[in-house]
């Protein structure tokens, strides 16, 4: 019978799938948005939100709970310092699903995990994001200016914030196209063939 | 242990088969921008979800 038998086990042992869903309940908790399938966003929402819980309640003895769980010391600051008081109002639901359809290679249905924030926290964070984008822009005009001492402190910081705002897709089209028109590259090939 | 005691006809097998179907998607048109996307999940052209949720920004 598998009466109250409650939760997915995800195809796993139950040490992996609780290694499993440590690193993802940290993972959320450190980016506040995670892509993954619907069926462990779903096992990985009540364990955050139980986390969440327990970092609104604030004592010693809540951290030290929270602390055997989330794999990294500066998570579980961060969790109890700016995530638990985002949610002092609201009990329960402090996370949110987003489905975004299959992917390719195994049809496995995907979907953003994300922190619920209010809509001032999210303007703040579209401000951040243009913000870095603004300065990548600068960065890279900055890098063709003779100047090179300043420009590389600026290219090294600007694009580390940027990448973490973008996805990868993006990022990737942006850097093929100048590989791909390749006079360049068929010499190269020419040689192999009569050689 | 059990055995098939009589042979199987492959036409058998086929009748039985005729109600393995496919089934379609419930599609409809997206809030945002009206193509046609599934219920519940977030619109794969223009990344939008309940109203305002830009989520997937995959443009070009």
């Amino acid at each position: 019978m598998r009466h109250r038998k409650d939760h997915r086990k995800l195809s796993r042992t139950a040490s992996h799938r609780r290694a499993l869903l440590r690193n993802l309940v940290t993972a959320l908790f450190q980016y506040e948005r995670i892509e993954t399938t619907v069926a462990k966003a779903k096992e990985t929402r009540r364990l955050a939100e139980r986390m969440i819980t327990f970092a609104k309640r604030g004592d010693l003895g809540a951290r030290r709970h929270v602390a055997r769980f989330v794999t990294r010391p500066e998570v579980v600051r961060k969790l109890f310092a700016t995530i638990a008081p985002w949610y002092a109002e609201r009990s329960g639901g402090y996370t949110r699903i987003l489905r975004l359809g299959r992917r390719l290679g195994d049809a496995g249905e995907t979907a953003y995990l994300e922190l619920v924030k209010t809509a001032s926290q999210k303007e703040e964070a579209l401000k951040e994001r243009i913000a870095a984008a603004e300065a990548k822009e600068k960065a890279l005009k900055g890098a063709t200016a003779p100047r090179k001492a300043k420009s590389k402190t600026k290219e090294e910081a600007a694009p580390a914030a940027a990448e973490e705002e973008r996805p990868k897709r993006g990022k990737k089209r942006e850097t093929e196209p100048a590989v791909a028109p390749g006079p360049a590259r068929k010499p190269p090939k020419r040689s192999v063939t009569t050689g | 242990m059990a055995v098939p005691k009589r042979r199987h006809s492959s036409t058998r097998g086929r009748k039985r088969r005729t109600h393995w179907k496919l089934a379609a998607p419930g599609l409809h048109a997206c809030s945002h921008c009206s193509s046609l996307k599934q219920p519940h999940r977030v619109c794969p052209n223009c990344g939008y979800y309940d109203g305002e949720e830009i989520v997937v920004p995959r443009s070009e």
